[in-house]
């Protein structure tokens, strides 16, 4: 048993942190919350250039023929940066809409929630999208319609939407700790403060535990270890979110400090997979299913 | 990424399941929890057939996974837990083996792995608990001798123990960390008394200790003199490393009992408790992942437990307090009745965190250690 990432993955990992530092920085994403519902499609390029869509796809087939372990690390890069647009959606079509493995083609899918996202946006939408009506979206990098009609989701999806929720996790731990390493109050680093170091800790261990259930699932693909990534992923990001927001005391309430971006994108998220019951039940109806 | 098993540790498995089925049908009758001595007899008869079977030093000679292969293996089968085999195979050996000379490496280590000698801890006092380092129980040179006055608390399985690893100041002097020394002091020595305390739950697992001018001679000292507090840390790096392996398998066979139970009397038909469960569920497979995750880490890295453990023990006391709450959820008004089956384990549960570490003490090390936050006082 080696459940550790190995080189490939560490480099894979690496370039994708280090494609989206540079295409989508801090100056990128305050220009795109300055311009809500606008589709960067020069970077969606470059994301299909690079194999983001693709990466699941069989060489074959022109795609990179990795698989999902490789799929879950790219959406953490993607969470932890907060990059905009109908990834999940696209990602999932490359094998059957053209032009989406190549980021040419802008896909969006119809959710298990009746919720459609970057709908205006989308060249293709898969699902029912009749009857959509728009609405005014809490996250201003996720603009949303709602549909009568909502769709199944696939595991995949549940998966890599966990991804994001981790890294969006991930992120949000290291901003609250630069900042309580840095800021002073009482004439010394609010770090020091318990109450506050203890915010911390719990952040790590919500994301550490999150990232133990979400990288064990891309490795079985096993329904119940899908249904576990997606709680403690959920929990890891809305919570860090919030204690991280809490830890930016006055500045963590502003339109400018990125954190109510990641708290935002972690609700549209909790939604995105269906209703969080619906792993709780099925989680529970495996307590009965099997002995361990 | 993997979560398969090499074919060497697919056969370790299988040998040992063999095995396990093999011995464990003749095991003699779990004692009482009351009865010391038998209990005393039970755990070291269990590590004798481990040594014999040639498992003995499963703990620190085997790498991390087979290890982790070892523990979810035995309790699985619902083998006996290494009960009073805890302090000597999980702490004072592995200090021993690390830090030892050659002599006491074979003095006090075959006895241990043969299931012969008992072991205790005797480091929280009276006045030093989370502060451990702020401890008082004073030791003087006398001749060959270092003669220790002081007291201890807390002590678990102090009863039925034939050694302590005992923590004493040496130099009285020195900043609080650097006058401590690391003693093995034979429990039969005259000026030892040993007070039971009764724990919440009713049992008496741990104890006070009194010393009054016990003689512990310097051959027993491990480490240099004042370098104690160093010794020291190996040891609890060892005690938060693969030390919860089979209770979070445990746990999740009770939660699957927790289920059928609640099936059987109704229960069940609350969706709040069956998504309560289901949650839990979420929990310990997180939690065995997570276990899976930080062995796999200390295979990379040679050996050592990390500050991991402490991300993992957070987690872990607080899930395991769940648990037992849930399962008082599931029984309504007769989880007030001790007769029924984990009620006394919930009582039980409430010590997770605070043996070992409290669970703030846990969050200053996460806090300080890995994430660098500026330490307090
Ligand atoms: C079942 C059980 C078995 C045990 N077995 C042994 C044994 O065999 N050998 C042994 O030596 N010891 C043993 N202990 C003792 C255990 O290690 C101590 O209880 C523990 O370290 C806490 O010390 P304390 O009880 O003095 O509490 P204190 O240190 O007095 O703590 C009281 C409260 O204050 C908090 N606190 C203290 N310092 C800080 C701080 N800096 N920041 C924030 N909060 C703080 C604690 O978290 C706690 O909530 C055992 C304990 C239990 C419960």
């Amino acid at each position: 048993m080696r459940f550790q990432l190995t080189e490939d993955q560490r480099a894979l990992q690496g370039g994708v942190r280090e494609l989206l530092a540079r295409r989508f920085g801090r100056e990128e994403l305050r220009a795109a919350v300055d311009a809500p519902g606008c589709l960067d499609r020069a970077l969606w390029r470059e994301l299909g250039a690079v194999g983001f869509f693709a990466l699941r796809l069989p060489e074959v087939q022109g795609g990179v023929g990795l698989g999902l372990p490789e799929a879950v690390l790219a959406f953490e890069e993607a969470g932890r940066t907060l990059l905009p647009g109908p990834l999940m959606a696209t990602h999932l079509a490359a094998a059957e809409v053209p032009g989406a493995a190549t980021g040419e083609t802008v896909v969006a899918d119809v959710g298990a929630c009746g919720l459609v996202e970057w709908l205006a946006a989308a060249d293709v939408v898969r699902g029912d999208a009749a009857g959509a009506v728009p609405l005014r979206s809490v996250d201003p990098l996720t603009p949303l319609h709602r549909v009568p009609v909502a769709r199944g989701v696939d595991p995949v999806a549940v998966l890599l939407t966990a991804a994001e929720q981790l890294g969006s996790a991930t992120r949000a731990c290291e901003l609250a700790v630069q900042h309580a390493r840095a800021r002073e109050q009482f004439g010394q680093p609010i770090g020091g403060f318990q109450a506050v170091k203890h915010l911390c800790a719990e952040m790590l261990v919500r994301t550490e535990t999150a990232r133990a259930a979400v990288y064990a699932a891309a490795v079985t693909a096993d329904p119940a270890d899908i249904d576990t990534a997606r709680l403690l992923a959920d929990e890891a990001a809305v919570r860090g979110a919030r204690d991280c927001l809490q830890v930016h005391g006055g500045m963590g309430f502003t339109w400018e400090f990125e954190v109510h971006l990641h708290l935002k994108r972690a609700w549209v998220r909790t939604h995105r997979a269906g209703d969080a019951t619906e792993s709780e039940e099925n989680l529970a109806a495996e307590l009965l299913a099997q002995p361990i | 990424m993997d979560l398969t098993y090499t074919p060497e540790e697919q056969e370790f498995r299988a040998r040992l399941r063999e095995w396990l089925g093999k011995v464990l049908p003749v095991l003699p009758p779990k004692p009482s929890p009351d009865d010391w001595p038998g209990r005393r007899a039970y755990d070291l008869g269990w590590q004798r057939r481990l040594h014999d079977a040639g498992y003995a030093d499963v703990h620190w000679d085997a790498s991390p996974t087979m290890r982790l292969i070892f523990l979810e293996e035995t309790e699985k089968a619902g083998a006996p837990y290494v009960g009073a085999g805890f302090v000597g195979l999980l702490h004072a050996g592995p200090t021993i083996a690390a830090e030892g000379t050659p002599e006491q490496r074979a003095r006090w280590l075959p006895p241990i792995l043969r299931g012969e000698e008992v072991w205790c801890q005797g480091f929280s006092e009276p006045d030093a608990g989370s502060d451990l380092a702020a401890l008082r129980t004073r030791a003087r040179r006398d001749g060959d001798d270092y003669v220790v006055s002081g007291s201890k608390i807390w002590t678990s399985h102090a009863e039925v123990a034939d050694w302590c690893e005992l923590l004493v100041r040496t130099d009285p002097e020195a900043p609080k960390h650097r006058g401590i020394s690391w003693l093995a002091m034979p429990m039969d020595a005259p000026g030892i008394t040993v007070r039971p305390l009764k724990t919440l739950a009713g049992s008496a697992e741990f104890a006070e200790v009194f010393l009054d001018e016990v003689r512990v001679p310097v051959a027993n000292r491990v480490g240099d003199e004042n370098d104690g507090w160093r010794v020291t840390m190996v040891t609890l790096s060892f005690e938060r490393g693969t030390a919860f392996v089979g209770e979070v398998v445990a746990c999740r066979r009770v939660l699957r009992e927790l289920a059928g139970e609640a099936r059987k009397n109704g229960r069940w038909d609350d969706p709040v408790l069956r998504r309560r469960l289901g949650r839990l569920n979420a929990e310990f497979r997180a939690l065995w992942r997570l276990t899976q995750w930080n062995v796999s880490e200390a295979e990379r890295t040679g050996g050592v437990p990390g500050v991991g453990g402490s991300v993992f023990k957070l987690r872990y006391s607080h899930a395991r307090q769940e648990l037992y709450d849930a399962a008082a959820d599931v029984w309504g008004p007769d989880s007030l009745d001790l007769d029924r089956p984990w009620v006394l384990d919930r009582l039980s549960s409430l010590s997770y965190t605070i043996a070992a570490g409290t669970s703030q003490i846990q969050r200053n090390i996460v806090a300080e250690r890995i994430l660098g936050l500026p330490k307090g006082r």
